[in-house]
């Protein structure tokens, strides 16, 4: 078996049960990626595969043989940083982290479908979607960050798409804690 | 996760032999097999790796239909112009399920074949004749919230969970296969799937071996306004509660055509003959909407908790209605 893991060739005999997942974490020392769930609910195990993102944690190493495969690791490393790692660090996109690597390989799949032309559940057009807030969490959804950093993750994500910054939402003093 | 033979197959011919022998299944995009494999809820000895095969184009055919090879992954086909240019109610029902990495992996057969999401069927420690044939039903006086409400058996009551299939259903899907044998069958999606009945493990009428090849969509309905509404737990990432795939002609404010299928109610995409006999022909109205429903849910029966998905289809049938017909 082999795969192309960061630009770099790997070669490796493994377990016919082996996930994609466990194959970079526990064999070939790639630990970025993690394991939330293993049961493709929570994204964090996200990686790009020939381009696309999908959950590593739901498909085996042996039915990827010979495929491009990118990790976090591979996005880009420190000091020199994929924009959308910068985005999540500027705005803090993340507090205990577990699950930023596949918010961060899914944000870069999922802008690449966005570029594409590809609609969204949250699209009322089906040909021309316009990425935006509502988007952006639709498109995301298959991410889940249990320390709920979503909103900074909707910032970095539209820094990178040059949407901007948000508009502020002003709420009127009786309003808070209402 | 128990071991099992690996093949990657070298010709569908060849697929469909290798999976012919007993204990040997298919994978194709692995997102439900895996993760039922891993809770060894499925265990077969054998793994038969179709995903090489040359089966992921989708082909515009003489007669105006579309046919989609079973490898063609879901966000593919919910992304496809000539899906969204004629049959809109498919690429609605794709992007309202799963997530996009899950979309970008799922196939159209595999999606057609996804097993219940019952918690007991993924409770190896409870009984469930669908995963253990006659060890009994845990859902029956159970919790069965998400179950179903027709079609069921006193083995049975789960759903099929896929939204995917419901569209189909509403555009006449027909199944395109491959048997052992080396015979192609076309299997019209109302005939795909089998009632609970005295089996619910036999969920479909595929033969050992048989490999789904390709799924084939008529001509588009002309004229016609098409919905996907579907009701969960949360806005997004969830399975159905109900659903529901409309395609509608009006001719002013009367019905001219309707096909209606469901979601969340039964172990197939549901489809009723009624339903639509009670629409066509008659004006758009809320009175009319309401026979439509009583059609529906004529034979519907709740297990407890789920007793709510029969005013909500109710509901949300009507309000599907309002907005396909603009009344
Ligand atoms: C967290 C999560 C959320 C989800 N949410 C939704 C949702 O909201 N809505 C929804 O509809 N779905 C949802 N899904 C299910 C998802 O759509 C299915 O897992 C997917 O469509 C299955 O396709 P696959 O190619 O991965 O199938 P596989 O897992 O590869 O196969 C499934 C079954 O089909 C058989 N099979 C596959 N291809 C063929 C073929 N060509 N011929 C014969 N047999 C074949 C296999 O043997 C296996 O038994 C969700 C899944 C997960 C994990
Ligand atoms: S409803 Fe069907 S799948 Fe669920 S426990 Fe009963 S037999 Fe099993
Ligand atoms: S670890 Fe793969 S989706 Fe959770
Ligand atoms: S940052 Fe903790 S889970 Fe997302």
């Amino acid at each position: 078996m082999q795969w192309t893991i960061n630009g770099q060739r790997y070669v490796a005999e493994v377990d016919v049960r082996t996930s994609l997942l466990d194959l970079a974490r526990e064999h070939l020392g790639l630990t970025g990626s993690k394991k939330g769930c293993d049961h493709g609910q929570c994204g964090a195990c996200t990686m790009l595969v020939n381009g696309r993102r999908v959950n590593s944690c739901l498909t085996l190493a042996v039915m990827h043989d010979g495929d491009e495969i990118m990790t976090i690791e591979g996005l880009g490393q420190v000091g020199n940083l994929h924009a959308m790692q910068s985005a999540f660090v500027k705005h803090d996109g993340y507090q205990c982290g577990y699950c930023t690597p596949g918010q961060i390989c899914s944000a870069v799949g999922m802008l690449d479908e966005a570029k594409k032309g590809w609609a969204s559940h949250a699209s009322a057009s089906l040909t021309d979607a316009e990425l935006n807030d509502a988007e952006i969490s639709e498109r995301m959804s298959g991410n889940i960050c249990r320390c709920a950093a979503y909103p900074n993750i909707v910032d970095a994500i539209r820094e990178v798409a040059g949407l901007g910054d948000r508009e502020p939402v002003l709420v009127a003093a009786g309003e808070v804690g209402a | 996760m128990k071991t099992f033979q690996y093949e990657r197959a070298a010709s569908a011919e060849t697929a469909t032999t290798d999976a012919a022998t007993p204990g040997a299944k298919f994978i194709a995009g692995g997102t439900n097999l895996l993760d039922l494999m891993k809770l060894q809820i499925e265990t077969p000895g054998k793994l038969v790796d179709i995903t090489r095969l040359p089966l992921g184009d989708i082909e515009s055919r003489d007669d105006g239909g579309l046919t989609i090879g079973t490898l063609v992954p879901n966000s593919d086909l919910a992304a496809e112009p000539r899906v969204i240019e004629g049959y809109e109610v498919l690429s609605r029902a794709l992007l309202a399920g799963a997530s996009g990495q899950l979309r970008n992996k799922a196939t159209t057969g595999g999606n057609l074949l996804q097993r219940t999401r019952c918690y007991y069927f993924y409770d190896t420690a409870t009984p469930c004749n669908k995963r253990e044939p006659g060890s009994g039903c845990s859902a029956i006086g159970g919790f069965n919230r998400i179950l179903a409400v027709l079609g069921t058996s006193d083995k049975c009551i789960a759903t099929h969970p896929s939204d995917m299939a419901v569209a189909m259903r509403a555009l006449d899907a027909t199944i395109v296969t491959l048997k052992a044998d080396g015979d192609r069958r076309r299997i019209a999606i109302a005939d795909f799937y089998r009632l609970p009945g005295e089996t619910p493990e036999i969920e479909t009428v595929l033969e050992p071996g048989e490999l789904i090849t390709a799924v084939e969509l008529p001509k588009p309905v002309e004229g016609a306004r098409h919905l996907y509404r579907k009701v969960r737990d949360r806005a997004s990432y969830a399975f159905a509660l109900v659903s529901v795939a409309g395609v509608v002609v009006m001719d002013g404010t009367t019905v001219k055509s309707a096909a209606l299928a469901f979601g969340g109610l039964g172990p197939m995409p549901w489809r009723n003959p009624a339903v639509e006999a009670a629409l066509v022909g008659k004006e758009a109205s809320d009175a009319t909407f309401a026979a439509a429903a009583d059609a529906l849910l004529a034979d519907a029966r709740g297990f407890g908790s789920n007793d709510f998905k029969i005013p909500l289809m109710r509901r949300t049938l009507i309000a599907s209605l309002r907005e396909l017909t603009g009344a």
